[in-house]
């Protein structure tokens, strides 16, 4: 009935930050910034040698088969120092993904590939919400014994580093999940606001594709099966929130205005403290939804989320002053990642119209 | 027994004895009600002690029942489902016999533990001082001994003391020691409230009720086996007192608080205030909130909560007395222009002391701003609040 974390799993997370705070620290953020978001080598150790993209992976798939609860933890101490990897894409977006829809040999072998470390992406323009801007739905065609695709995506995330690109597409006038490699994509990197997670468009022109779904899913099946990355982005954002403050406390700890340190003025005690309490909030509502998997839970967690990276990261910047409007210092890379994940599967209204929906009936 | 054939018997316990002539008591003083049918709810407070309902988490040496949390989460749950009246000895079982359990001496627990237990008699809390609130090291309240009896002579005012005035005790904490300062030489009494030096005066809060007191204390007598501890320990005790405070209540508070929130959704949706895109917003992060504190009490109530958990527990109160206050402004709104004027409906009425006692929760058992210094300090490591010229430590 409680919602204690297991030896095993504070562990699991203790590790996880640990490695960041050594592998994702400002300079490698900032290397990262040259290399389009992205770093190679904690890829490699977190994809690769550790495995985190097999922790929620079932089983017989060659996964640990732990679940929404460890990725989620995963997923938070990666927004703590937005590590620039792509852990959400792949373990908590692709993977549950293909485990909910995928069938069968092909299946298997896609999860035994992210569970390896091999990086997915997610090709599918709804995640910015149902905005029409971000693309059509992608079209699969039957082409021989296969089936290609073809698609313009305006924005995938975390495109430039997959190995291959998970597509639901309408087929054979239902939706079906594909996959396509990478060499079969025109992959164009954008310029994008959050610098540690980059975007690229996505361009399929009757790429081949292997299908993966064995008889096609409902639009709703395919909502189900993106709770997990919902959540995750929660669990992210809820991270990068404690990041921000992170910063901030030791920020105001060392700057000394008016012969003493500007950590000891009430009015950035307070800040310092509502912050914490707007983030631990926020965090026991993903570790609560990271159980339950409830949509309105999961959405709640959302909005939670959102707002508390917001606060924390303008705090930041507020409180570092002028440093703390300067490319230099790193607080505008959180109100980066605050913006570009205060949208992906829709706004904070959206989702409070999920909630108000379930709670009062439909809006009239 | 398994903890959903718990759940059902003290469902079952409710249904059968919240009737008859206990059923006026359906959902009554609660806060900003704290004073209504107090006769009534007294005698309540024993029918449950009948049936084994009072103070189930005391070991049983003790006279508990010793019920692991969980069983204690799930009978405030179902008390606040069914509707159960404010507990009146919820001073006595939540604040003072768990601090008797951890420092009072065998004869203190003999004497005043079964009287708790069993709904006899009522305790109220004399911490508040007119000059003495969020730095409560500095009251003055005096205690002398008197020489020839080893009693000690009471002596000074306290104020807030709630249901002081339905109450047939009060823990006191007073000045022991001449000319101490700060925390220091401080002494935790017991004091009957019946007695010549002892007068409670009600006081009226905004929301038209009286559920406080100004108690004042003119050489009121304390039996000499009626201190907790010795004389000097009483900050640490009061302390320690505090610390039940934030306990199991607070999953039978979001019962209530879930039951406030489900009335908003029902006028809301009878008068139209659900079809209003802002009232819809504000309900549904209303929800989001009430989930959030859910699953804190959840971490928080672990066996060992770790390290993490323990921190942001500080935030706690901040947390649910902010949200509390929101709801009593969004009742209001649903309510709309019809609020403002008295109803028949007894749910408009519910929902304005909603709105004005929240007011306090933000106030009482340490104010937003004590709150935020707490977890400032204690939580984040910042640098410690600068006293003033007056000097006294705290
Ligand atoms: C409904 C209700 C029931 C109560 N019941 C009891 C009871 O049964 N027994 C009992 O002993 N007491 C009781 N209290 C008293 C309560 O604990 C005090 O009101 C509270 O501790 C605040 O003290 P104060 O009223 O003296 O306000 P003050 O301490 O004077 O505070 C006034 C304002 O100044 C702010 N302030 C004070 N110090 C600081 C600081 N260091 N930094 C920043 N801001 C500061 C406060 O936050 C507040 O906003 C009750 C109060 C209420 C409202």
């Amino acid at each position: 009935m409680d919602l204690q974390l297991s030896p095993d799993q504070i562990f699991m997370r203790d590790e996880a930050r640990r490695l960041l705070a050594e592998r994702s620290g400002s300079e490698q953020l900032r290397r990262a910034i040259g290399a389009g978001g992205f770093d190679a080598a904690l890829w490699s150790t977190i994809g690769g040698e550790l495995a985190w993209c097999a922790v929620a992976v079932p089983e017989e798939a060659g996964g640990l088969g732990l679940g929404a609860p460890e990725l989620a933890l995963l997923a938070e101490e990666c927004g703590r120092r937005l590590a620039p990897v792509p852990f959400w894409s792949s373990a908590c977006l692709a993977a549950p993904l293909v485990a909910a829809l995928g069938a069968g040999e092909a299946g298997a072998a896609l999860l035994g590939r992210i569970a390896a470390g091999e990086a997915a992406a997610c090709a599918w323009p709804g995640i910015g919400g149902a905005d029409p801007l971000c693309g059509t739905i992608p079209v699969a065609r039957r082409a021989g014994g296969g089936w290609t695709v073809s698609a313009t995506i305006a924005a995938v995330l975390d495109a430039s580093s997959a190995a291959f690109f998970l597509v639901p597409a309408s087929a054979d006038g239902g939706l079906g999940l594909f996959a396509v490699e990478r060499p079969a994509a025109a992959v164009e990197p954008l310029e994008g606001i959050d610098l540690m997670r980059p975007a690229a468009r996505l361009v399929l022109d009757g790429a081949a594709a292997s299908r993966i779904d064995s008889a096609g899913f409902s639009a709703r099946d395919f909502d189900d099966a993106l709770m997990t990355a919902r959540l995750a982005e929660a669990a992210e954002q809820v991270g990068a929130a404690q990041g921000a403050l992170d910063l901030t406390l030791a920020y105001v700890a060392e700057r000394v205005q008016f012969g003493r340190t500007i950590a000891s003025f009430q009015a950035v005690k307070h800040r310092c403290a509502a912050l914490l309490v707007e983030i631990s909030e926020a965090r026991s509502l993903v570790h609560g939804a990271a159980r339950s998997l409830d949509p309105l839970e999961v959405a709640a967690a959302g909005v939670l989320a959102t707002q508390a990276l917001f606060r924390a990261a303008e705090e930041a910047i507020q409180l570092h002053g002028g440093v703390g409007n300067t490319w230099e210092y790193d607080p505008h890379l959180y109100l980066r990642r605050a913006q570009a994940t205060a949208a992906v599967f829709g706004s904070t209204d959206e989702k409070l119209a999920i909630i108000a929906d379930a709670l009062l009936g439909d809006a009239a | 027994m398994s903890i959903e054939a718990f759940r059902a018997e003290v469902a079952g316990w409710m249904a059968a004895n919240l009737t008859g002539r206990f059923a006026p008591l359906f959902d009554r003083g609660h806060a900003g009600d704290g004073d209504a049918l107090p006769e009534l709810r007294k005698d309540w407070e024993r029918k449950l002690a009948e049936g084994g309902w009072t103070c189930i988490g005391w070991p049983r040496e003790h006279g508990g029942r010793g019920l692991p949390v969980a069983e204690q989460v799930v009978f405030q749950e179902e008390y606040a489902r069914a509707g159960g009246p404010g507990r009146l000895g919820h001073i006595g079982e939540g604040l003072l016999g768990p601090t008797l359990i951890a420092f009072g001496d065998d004869d203190q627990k003999r004497r005043f533990l079964p009287a708790i237990r069993e709904g006899r008699e009522f305790w109220a809390q004399g911490y508040s001082e007119p000059d003495a609130g969020s730095d409560l090291a500095s009251i003055r309240t005096r205690a002398r001994r008197d020489p020839e009896s080893g009693d000690w002579l009471v002596t000074g005012q306290k104020v807030w003391t709630s249901l002081a005035h339905l109450s047939d005790w009060i823990f006191v904490l007073a000045r022991g020691e001449e000319g101490s300062i700060g925390p220091k030489g401080l002494i935790f009494l017991m004091m009957r409230l019946d007695q010549p030096g002892v007068e409670i005066r009600p006081i009226r809060q905004i929301g038209g009720g009286s559920e406080f007191n100004a108690t004042f204390f003119d050489g009121a007598r304390v039996k000499a086996g009626d201190i907790v501890g010795v004389p000097g320990d009483g900050w640490r005790i009061a302390m320690a007192l505090l610390g039940f405070e934030r306990g199991l209540s607070t999953l039978g508070q979001q019962m209530g608080f879930a039951r406030e929130l489900d009335l908003i959704i029902e006028i809301a949706t009878e008068n139209g205030a659900a079809a209003r895109p802002a009232i819809r917003a504000r309900i549904a992060r209303a929800w989001a909130g009430l989930r959030a504190m859910r699953h804190m009490a959840m971490r928080m109530l672990a066996d060992h909560p770790e390290p993490q958990v323990q921190l942001e527990s500080l935030g706690y109160k901040y947390q649910w007395s902010n949200w509390h206050r929101d709801l009593g402004r969004l009742g209001m709104d649903v309510l709309g222009f019809s609020g403002a004027a008295a109803s028949a409906d007894p749910r408009v009425e519910k929902l304005r002391r909603l709105f004005f006692f929240t007011r306090a929760d933000t106030v009482y058992g340490g104010t937003n701003e004590i709150q935020l210094n707490i977890i400032a300090e204690r939580g984040l490591g910042m640098p410690r609040e600068p006293r003033g010229p007056s000097g006294k430590g705290a």
